[in-house]
């Protein structure tokens, strides 16, 4: 693979049109990737193509239109696929991440006897919480959490994982934290336990190389929104075998193979998942910016996101009076650093960032009682694609001193 | 021109209040108490209410937030004191950004109304019953 260097990876900037707006009369710096990333005009004109060229319904339509939509609607099915190195009959398209961790916990659950156990983290987002806890209450499971220190890092030594744990179920990179955790090793002690392992992919697939295959994962979900794609569209992988035995999450049209008044059969992988109308245009953005992903190439991008990262840590380790959570070590994160200025509450800084047209997150990110834990009630959360570079960082830095000059 | 719309809001009487706020603290034998949490930023507002004659005979607050919310909760704790809970049920929000003195965005609006969220939901309680004297 070619490296892409620095200033190429700043060219690509002029391939995504809302980077030239200025907020506040200020130069846009946008530093919310791991809530949503911006769109290159590439994958705006895939979306616009199809409504204006081909837009039509998928499947059994017997037009050209048709044709045309469902052939492009399918390939996306198998870029997908293929950027994650699964088989398409293993990459079922839902709303994004939370659908998928919803879809699987309702479908596995069902299952599960009483007294059966699932396995989290401490640092997971409500999406990969919620589902199982919900579910785990109504079907009386148990929910069990391998613990973080206090850098955010997992103490997989000391987990809870048993004979009834059949469930486990990880963030491969911490949304807040920014921790990247050893999913391959955590996939191996759950393997050994007899346990389904599921990881979180919505803050890694779009950042570096991501193989279902050598992570040995059972599922992996992930959004397209996180990764240049438009926002209602995401991915789930499963394991064939498993797919095939579990049941289908939502039922109607699109699944089926046959239907009586009495009884169906549902259709073959993945469709057997995806009932009704899919959202086609967000399958055929999601392709679009699984190939533009694909022209960087993966590994180029972790490797740009750790220069970033390991920027923004020296950085903001030299501004007085900030705080940083999670990893100390640059390698050990994803791109992404989340930070207090001493007794300024973190939706305050981030107003007064917004002043200066940079825009990143402040609150609690979704992971309330990982906040608790930390007794945090919520912390300003910087995060970088390709397209930041070191002078947006630096811009950062020297802003949190203007913004702490408000409050002196 | 919006250069700087929102350290606007950052006045010297809201900064003040947040590093000394008013009434903060916990209130002995408050005749009711609610909790209000702004999940978009985590604020988080606590009022206990002591009466007398079906008035505010002392409010206090405690919990963390932001700027804005800590104003606001200092503000309206010191407005409502002597009032009717009938008149207290009838503020607005924009009342309190009278109150404050500043106009928020659709951003901040629950950082101004936390305290008046907790403030209108533990009298509705306290109406109903639910809330005994703690």
């Amino acid at each position: 693979m070619v490296t892409i260097t620095e200033s190429k990876m700043e060219k690509l900037r002029e391939d995504f049109p809302i980077l030239s707006r200025r907020i506040h009369d200020k130069k846009l710096v946008y530093l919310d990737n791991s809530a949503t990333t911006q769109k290159p005009k590439q994958v705006i004109d895939a979306i616009t193509d199809y409504y204006t060229k081909y837009n039509s319904n998928v499947h059994r339509g017997l037009h050209k239109l048709s044709e045309e939509a469902t052939v492009k609607f399918e390939e996306a099915h198998n870029k997908v696929a293929k950027f994650i190195n699964s088989d398409s009959q293993e990459l079922i398209f839902t709303k994004g991440t939370t659908e998928s961790l919803n879809l699987l916990a309702y479908s596995l659950l069902t299952d599960l006897k009483k007294g059966d156990e699932i396995l989290l983290t401490q640092m997971e987002h409500h999406s990969n919480l919620v589902p199982w806890q919900q579910l785990a209450k109504r079907f009386e499971l148990n929910l069990k959490f391998i613990e973080i220190d206090k850098d955010g890092i997992l103490n997989l030594e000391n987990n809870p994982i048993n004979n009834k744990t059949k469930i486990v179920s990880v963030a491969h990179t911490s949304n807040f934290l920014g921790t990247i955790n050893p999913v391959k090793e955590i996939g191996k002690i759950a393997h050994e336990n007899n346990a389904l392992f599921v990881v979180d992919g919505a803050q890694s697939v779009p950042h570096m190389p991501v193989d279902v295959k050598d992570l040995d994962c059972d599922f992996l979900a992930f959004s397209a929104h996180k990764m240049l794609g438009p926002t209602g569209i995401g991915a789930l992988y499963g394991k064939k075998e498993l797919l095939e035995k579990m049941h289908p999450f939502n039922y109607g049209g699109d699944m089926i193979l046959e239907v009586k008044f009495d009884d169906t059969k549902f259709n073959n992988l993945p469709w057997k998942f995806e009932a009704g109308t899919p959202n086609i245009a967000g399958a055929i953005g999601f392709g679009a910016a699984v190939d533009y992903l694909n022209k960087i190439g993966m590994e180029n991008i972790k490797n740009h996101g750790l220069e970033l990262t390991k920027h923004a840590m020296r950085r903001l380790n030299e501004v007085k009076n900030l705080e940083i959570y999670g990893p100390l070590r640059a390698d050990r994160r994803g791109p992404l650093v989340s930070f207090n200025l001493i007794n300024i509450h973190p939706h305050d800084t981030t107003s007064l960032l917004d002043d200066y047209g940079i825009a990143v997150r402040g609150g609690h990110h979704c992971a309330m009682p990982t906040m608790k834990l930390m007794n945090l009630v919520g912390s300003t959360r910087a995060s970088f694609y390709f397209y930041n570079t070191k002078e947006e960082i630096d811009y950062l830095a020297s802003t949190l001193d203007k913004v702490k000059g408000v409050f002196k | 021109m919006n250069e700087f719309m929102n350290q606007k809001m950052y006045m010297e009487h809201i900064l003040d209040l947040y590093k000394n706020p008013l009434n903060f603290g916990i209130l002995d034998n408050a005749d009711f108490k609610e909790r209000c949490f702004n999940p978009s930023c985590g604020d988080e507002v606590e009022i206990q209410v002591k009466l007398k004659d079906d008035k505010v005979d002392d409010v206090k607050f405690i919990g963390r937030g932001c700027a804005i919310s800590v104003a606001a909760a200092s503000l309206l704790t010191e407005n409502i004191k002597g009032k009717l809970l009938n008149d207290i049920n009838n503020l607005t929000r924009e009342d309190m950004m009278e109150l404050v003195g500043i106009e928020v965005g659709p951003a901040r609006v629950k950082c101004i109304t936390c305290s008046l969220v907790s403030l209108r939901d533990g009298i509705r309680s306290y109406l109903e019953g639910k809330n005994v004297r703690s």
